[in-house]
């Protein structure tokens, strides 16, 4: 089931708006498409993230797949745990399995992502 | 899924089971395979600790058979498969003109004048034609069978035990690389102790239409040993661990037998000529250009397939498979390095996106099994 107190994108991120704080994931689907999820490279505290470009990468025991900015903003914190536990992703990914929060920069952007029913129409498509 | 309906994609006689299985299907080679059912890492400590089911039929199964069929086979592949009793079987490879490896093999021999050469899924076609060609001047016959064979391997330390009830051949007798016509839950089958996992098990060669029956018999036998089937992601890993090279990523035709560290396959000291002598001659007096060595990553990183490899600045080769080792916890990789640079205990660098991630040269494999 899709959550419905989220934003998505067509890459498979979510993201759960706070103020004017976002944090950001990746779906249940992209979890389980992608398999056992092995490593999180996450960027730095502070770091400007610019929409739609690559902020970091998850690998799972056969995949390299690129994160992707849902909004733009600095990043004021990221999931530490995951450091050690990457199956936080597959286990947990609208919990524990998080990634980073961003300080929003604009937040028009959000208007562009796609509600919870044109998520699931996305990947009810496979 | 598309190029079923239409014959584009091969399909093996135990897509039906796989799907009941909730497998995951991917094109490999040409043909629809399970890449995994439960997840890699569960599927690859079943094989591990106890046992795993693999459907392997989209190997190619190349018999060569006549009163020359070895010495055919001899001047073909660059290993002495005369050399071999009946009942036995070694590793190979074909090999082009200048030494490159076009595929690595496993040949065995059936009796005195069958063999059974089997080839990658991505070579089989290529290996056929190949073999074809080159016994053509001996008295031997090629019969490609491999789409009329189906291959279900049982590999893990309990494989033996699920096995054994199940065949009338001898398996106490059968010794590793070994193989012997019976029968397994009733169907005709040869039975191989081998496999490519790294733990004691068997290949199981049957008739398509009997693939059905045997893989549900062993599957429904293994239930209480805690056998699982395996698909082609936890083969990968499992092979790696073992450090078995795989075609087409640690082997290619720009690569010759000498630089996987595989020299020992080829046996210049055969009496018979064979395509790729005087050019292989040449690189084991010389010595090999390159090193396929066995790598720990050091930092934080997975190193894959096509990473470079550096020694301060400078590059001195790349990465040809790599993936997290689930036996190990770390992740592990296969990597062709200039010789001088590939002694045990070296300390490397694999460029990872924009940084570099230490990694330590290790003895090969990296996982060997107690016992």
């Amino acid at each position: 089931m899709v959550p419905t107190d989220l934003h998505y994108t067509k890459d498979h991120e979510w993201v759960r708006l706070d103020g004017d704080q976002a944090t950001i994931g990746i779906t249940a689907y992209a979890a389980e498409q992608l398999g056992d999820i092995v490593f999180v490279e996450l960027p730095e505290t502070g770091r400007t993230l610019a929409q739609s470009a690559a902020f970091g990468v998850v690998e799972s025991v056969k995949a390299v797949s690129d994160l992707f900015a849902p909004v733009s903003g600095s990043v004021v914190e990221t999931n530490a745990a995951l450091a050690e536990q990457p199956e936080l992703v597959n286990s947990e990914p609208y919990g524990a399995g998080w990634m980073v929060r961003v300080s929003v920069a604009d937040p028009t952007e959000i208007d562009a992502l796609l509600d919870p029913a044109a998520y699931g129409a996305l990947i009810a498509e496979g | 899924m598309a190029g079923v309906a239409d014959g584009s994609v091969k399909t093996t006689p135990l897509l039906t089971r796989h799907e009941a299985l909730g497998a995951r299907l991917i094109d490999f080679a040409g043909w629809l395979m399970p890449v995994q059912y439960s997840g890699i890492l569960e599927e690859h400590r079943a094989v591990r600790e106890r046992a795993g089911l693999f459907d392997l039929s989209h190997m190619g199964e190349l018999f060569v058979e006549g009163p020359d069929a070895g010495a055919a086979l001899a001047y073909a592949l660059v290993s002495d498969p005369p050399a071999l009793a009946v009942g036995r079987a070694h590793y190979s490879m074909i090999c082009a003109a200048d030494g490159g490896i076009l595929d690595d093999l496993i040949v065995y021999r059936l009796a005195d004048e069958r063999f059974l050469v089997v080839a990658n899924a991505s070579n089989a076609q290529l290996v056929s034609d190949l073999l074809a060609e080159r016994i053509g001047g001996f008295r031997a016959i090629l019969d490609d069978r491999s789409l009329a064979t189906a291959l279900v391997a049982i590999q893990g330390p309990r494989a033996k035990g699920i096995l054994a009830p199940r065949t009338d051949v001898d398996i106490d007798a059968l010794r590793y690389y070994g193989i012997a016509e019976g029968h397994v839950a009733g169907s005709a089958a040869l039975v191989a102790r081998t496999g490519y996992t790294g733990e004691d098990g068997f290949e199981l060669f049957v008739d398509n239409a009997r693939a059905g029956e045997l893989w549900d018999v062993l599957l429904e036998a293994g239930r209480a040993e805690g056998l699982a089937p395996v698909g082609l992601g936890a083969r990968d890993t499992l092979r790696l661990e073992a450090a078995m090279a795989l075609y087409g990523n640690d082997l290619d035709p720009t690569v010759s037998p000498y630089d996987a560290g595989l020299g020992r396959v080829v046996k210049l000291t055969k009496t018979a000529d064979f395509v790729g002598r005087a050019a292989l001659e040449r690189i084991a007096a010389e010595g090999p250009r390159r090193r396929l060595v066995g790598l720990i990553v050091r930092g934080r990183g997975i190193a894959r397939h096509g990473y470079p490899i550096f020694v301060a600045e400078r590059e001195t080769g790349a990465v040809t498979s790599g993936a997290p080792s689930p036996t190990l916890g770390v992740p592990i990789a296969l990597a062709y390095v200039t010789p001088g640079d590939g002694e045990p205990g070296t300390m490397l660098d694999v460029g990872i996106r924009d940084g570099r991630v230490p990694a330590e040269v290790v003895p090969l494999p990296f996982y060997r099994r107690a016992g």
